[in-house]
């Protein structure tokens, strides 16, 4: 297999092991490309990526497009408050505009779950899911599990630890999903307003108390706490919160020597991690970052249909 | 002109009859129910051969959104929509805009019925504008046409008013009808709260939500001495709490709607927005639940809240489209394709729930087939196949997770008065 089979991506469940595989090896090559002095191919020459951002974000949005600039595809930007949907252009409506336009990627984030979902069913286009709700972020689990498998050879076994406001986050649905496929041990942490015992049904195990569980852990991904969060009575403070549930450099001090420490950003400061745990070397909050770009980059070049990667790295050279 | 109904399967739960007989109407009235009335001249034949021949079935929960909304359903279509489905009487809802909450407004649904095929009762808002704050004039509502009292769409949330509600209906001997719902439980929820709201990253809503306030609803019953009717009973816990209601002697009935027997939240995924409702899909037990309690009489009637919604606004993002679905035109097929053929209810046990229940917790002098009543008949053949299709819902909106469906229980002719309001052929 050397592409993706599907017009879509738009979560994490949807995708087969061989599939996730595919992405992380991909990535790898573009990663090279992309970290040296010539850092774009054509393989999107003459493609039209759209992204289509109904909720606020920086870096998701400047990561997806870079990815779609180094493979020479051509950029659409188009965010809520420019366009036509204030004037309150259904979603199905826009798209098709976008369409009519000829853009062959919608890369869309949404505030409402499903949103990516619903209209891949109503549109051509191939639908990138940016992030829908609470539900998927599925290109932000696979850079985060390419992102470990930098480090580790594999995921099998891991014991991973996720921490904080699991409920209300997709990047932690998508991450459990892509660790759980590539073979890892997931243990959620947080309190139980935010840590619901549904999840589960995805076979994870559930504390309230990270301190048991820290020095057992091979990866640590914090999850940004949502200061608003506090107003829904989900817990009463940031004081308490940070108390039970922050990184900090006492916690550090308890964690496996070689600990992956991962962040989706943006990150808190002071509260879900502590000022000198941000430095730490165990921190991958920059690779992260880069990653992101080629993974997308690869997720870009397989839904387009692939092409031998040999071949490409020498085009690219020349 | 007369109609005899010949050979048909006449299934009465009011007499508890279920046999092979005719049926003769005269005008608008039963003449007599016999084995083998003579065809004499004058007299419309209709051979009910294989077929069920029922009361006119009732429906005490629609939404015909006349007035306010008449580009999505009216009275007269949704009253059309009713008879092809297989219904002589609905119950309107009084969440229109404006909402039922005077005589004139009642007079005019009664007016605009008049001129569709079948009877329609109009139910007024149990507060005056719906808001909560003062009931309603009920005396001079019912003298209007008003046949019961609901704020449907939401709860009445002060528990003062209700239990004055409760009270003050009892000099009326009228049901007060609950939408139960604890709003601030329900938090902005679209789905049913659990395993499938976690795995799709959806607004929960506890079916906590709906229990907590029937129990609150029983309890007020209880010490008023009124009368209330439960709408859209979705859990099992619901189901429980009215059945210890009434085995205390509280005067409580309660409806489900079929999709709560025929669906579970599972729908969600694939169906979004036309799996929205409220309340919502709840869990395979909860469905059982709801089936059992069909089954012991803890549920008295199945109403469909039938709720049509314009395609634009269900063809969004789940969280921004309206909930409800339409329910009218699937519903004797589910009736029979689930209850009857996949849980061994008795055409009895089915259809009291859509004739004889309703009519007696509304007290009207329907939902009966005997000598002297009105000629409201609804004849079905319960093994003929039916395909759930866009062409197949007459509604103009059709917003209804079904569509795709085969199911079993065809409506072949719908008598409202002694007259054919909808045939088949």
């Amino acid at each position: 297999m050397s592409s993706l089979k599907r017009k879509d991506l738009l979560d994490i469940q949807s995708l087969s092991l061989e599939e996730i595989n595919l992405i992380c090896k991909s990535a790898r090559y573009f990663k090279d490309i992309f970290t040296r002095s010539v850092k774009s191919v054509p393989v999107l020459r003459g493609k039209t990526v759209c992204t289509l951002f109904y909720e606020p974000s920086t870096r998701t949005r400047i990561s997806f497009e870079l990815a779609a600039k180094r493979l020479s595809a051509d950029m659409i930007n188009v965010s809520v408050s420019t366009s036509s949907v204030v004037k309150g252009e259904s979603l199905i409506d826009t798209v098709h505009t976008l369409e009519a336009m000829k853009a062959d990627y919608i890369v869309m984030r949404h505030a409402a779950s499903l949103a990516p979902h619903f209209l891949s069913k109503n549109i051509k286009a191939s639908v990138i899911n940016a992030g829908d709700g609470f539900h998927a972020h599925p290109t932000q689990a696979l850079l985060d599990a390419y992102s470990i498998l930098e480090r580790k050879s594999s995921l099998e076994g891991l014991r991973i630890g996720i921490v904080g406001d699991i409920r209300h986050s997709r990047v932690a649905r998508s991450d459990i999903e892509v660790f759980k496929k590539l073979g890892a041990k997931v243990v959620l942490c947080g309190p139980p307003t935010l840590v619901p015992d549904e999840f589960k049904i995805y076979g994870v195990d559930i504390t309230y108390n990270l301190d048991e569980v820290l020095p057992d852990l091979d990866v640590i991904n914090m999850l940004r706490i949502q200061k608003e969060r506090q107003k829904g009575s989900l817990f009463p403070s940031l004081r308490e919160y940070h108390r039970l549930f922050a990184l900090t450099e006492d916690r550090m001090a308890r964690c496996k020597p070689d600990v992956i420490l991962m962040h989706p950003g943006p990150i808190n400061r002071g509260i879900e991690v502590d000022n000198s745990v941000v430095e730490s070397p165990n921190i991958i909050m920059n690779e992260q970052v880069t990653n992101g770009v080629a993974v997308r980059m690869a997720i870009f070049y397989l839904l387009a249909g692939g092409a031998p990667l040999e071949e490409m790295k020498e085009e690219s050279a020349g | 002109m007369n109609i005899v109904i010949k050979n048909g399967r006449v299934i009465d739960p009011a007499s508890a009859t279920d046999a092979i007989l005719d049926v003769l109407i005269r005008d608008d009235r039963i003449a007599e129910i016999d084995t083998n009335i003579n065809y004499s001249d004058g007299e419309g034949v209709i051979d009910a051969g294989g077929c069920l021949v029922l009361p006119g079935l009732i429906d005490m929960h629609v939404h015909f959104r006349e007035p306010g909304r008449e580009d999505i359903e009216t009275i007269i279509g949704g009253s059309r929509v009713a008879a092809k489905s297989g219904y002589t009487g609905v119950c309107t809802m009084p969440n229109t805009n404006p909402v039922i909450d005077n005589q004139a407004l009642v007079r005019f649904i009664k007016l605009e019925a008049e001129k569709g095929p079948i009877n329609v009762y109009p139910m007024a808002t149990i507060t005056k504008g719906s808001k909560g704050e003062e009931i309603s004039e009920m005396g001079e509502l019912i003298r209007a046409g008003a046949v019961a009292f609901t704020d449907d769409g939401q709860p009445v949330t002060s528990s003062v008013l209700m239990r004055r509600a409760l009270e003050y209906s009892r000099m009326f001997d009228v049901p007060i009808v609950s939408h139960a719902e604890d709003l601030l439980l329900t938090d902005d929820g679209i789905m049913n709260e659990g395993v499938n709201s976690t795995l799709l990253g959806l607004k929960g809503i506890p079916k906590e939500s709906e229990e907590t306030m029937i129990a609150r609803d029983v309890l007020l019953t209880r010490l008023t001495g009124g009368r209330l009717h439960v709408c859209h009973v979705s859990s099992g816990g619901s189901v429980d709490i009215i059945a210890a209601g009434k085995r205390k002697g509280v005067q409580v009935t309660c409806e489900t709607a079929p999709h709560y027997f025929a669906l579970t939240d599972d729908a969600v995924a694939e169906w979004m927005s036309m799996a929205k409702m409220k309340p919502p899909l709840r869990t395979e037990a909860d469905r059982r639940a709801i089936i059992e309690g069909l089954r012991n009489g803890a549920i008295d009637v199945i109403a469909t809240d039938h709720a049509p919604h314009s395609l634009n606004e269900k063809m969004q993002e789940m969280e921004y489209a309206p909930f409800g679905i339409v329910g009218l035109e699937t519903a004797v097929p589910l009736i029979i394709t689930i209850l009857v053929r996949e849980n061994n209810f008795s055409y009895l046990q089915a259809f009291e729930k859509v004739t004889l229940n309703p009519a007696k917790i509304l007290k009207i002098d329907r939902g009966r087939i005997a000598k002297g009543a009105a000629a409201d008949i609804t004849i079905i053949n319960p093994e003929a196949k039916v395909a759930i299709t866009n062409s197949f819902m007459l509604s103009r909106c059709k917003n209804s997770p079904f569509i795709g469906r085969e199911l079993c229980g065809k409506v072949e002719y719908t008598i409202c008065g002694g007259n054919i309001v909808y045939s088949a052929k």
